[in-house]
């Protein structure tokens, strides 16, 4: 399950829109294996297919900044984002949205990442409705749909049953 | 000539689970070499057809090797070599 921030994903929806019809691509980093993302970082589409709306890419050397910047504050990519934005190829879904669905391509690069949430918006243009889904790898390589929760703020959120506090006993 | 080289999480089951270990050479095709002798496998993570994999960017000090002559990227004694897995989609 990925249990996001609504302004963290209200960025992202954000970066999609400014960018389409290019793919907008970014990631939210957050403390090392906390699997919390605190903050969004818009990043640069790199591919020369994303002129066309289809592909994306990291600029590596962008990449590496925020990596190193990203390591003297112990933090860690939780999310990689990617919007999917009408391309002639792409299914539709019944909501007239483009398929947020992995891609073969996508699927390939995120076995590079165990651990990471890969979250895709899809879009048909700035002011469309959206989707959000969010897929992650398992052990043995096969795309699982993750849960997402879309929360005010984590102090309130439920992350699992150390949260509850004990029952004080009775007399 | 000794460096060291930063590893990514999917590449640490072949450094026993360590995020940086010391490696020899003073090209990166040397120092790939000097990690597959005390890592076996990692190699082939890394390279094919001769040529760095288009699953990974490599780091030397600040510069990423496809700029700076990929495998051939010179390495200065006491650098840093940072693996990254790129980060690419679509289609």
């Amino acid at each position: 399950m990925l249990v996001i921030r609504r302004d963290l994903v209200e960025e992202m929806v954000a970066h999609a829109r400014r960018d389409h019809p290019r793919e907008a691509c970014g990631q939210l980093l957050g403390p090392e294996e906390s699997d919390r993302p605190e903050r969004y970082v818009p990043m640069t589409n790199a591919d020369d297919a994303g002129a066309q709306g289809s592909d994306y890419r990291f600029d590596s050397r962008e990449q590496f900044a925020v990596y190193k910047d990203a390591a003297t504050r112990d933090e860690e990519t939780v999310v990689v984002f990617h919007s999917h934005t009408r391309v002639p190829r792409r299914p539709l879904t019944d909501s007239g949205l483009p398929e947020a669905y992995p891609s073969v391509k996508d699927i390939e690069f995120m076995g590079l990442q165990p651990g990471v949430h890969f979250a895709i918006v899809a879009i048909t243009g700035p002011d469309s409705s959206y989707d959000l889904r969010s897929f992650l790898l398992d052990d043995a390589g096969e795309v699982v749909e993750d849960e997402v929760q879309v929360v005010e703020n984590y102090m309130f959120s439920h992350t699992g049953p150390n949260d509850i506090p004990p029952v004080a006993p009775l007399g | 000539m000794s460096a060291t080289v930063s590893i990514p999480t999917i590449l640490r089951t072949h450094t026993g689970g360590e995020k940086q270990v010391k490696a020899e050479g003073s090209t990166l095709q040397e120092v790939i070499s000097d990690l597959e002798a005390n890592h076996p496998g990692i190699k082939d993570r890394l390279v094919t057809d001769g040529a760095l994999h288009r699953f990974v960017n490599v780091y030397v000090n600040d510069e990423d090797v496809r700029f700076a002559g990929g495998l051939d990227a010179q390495v200065p004694d006491n650098g840093t070599v940072t693996i990254l897995p790129a980060v690419a989609g679509g289609r």
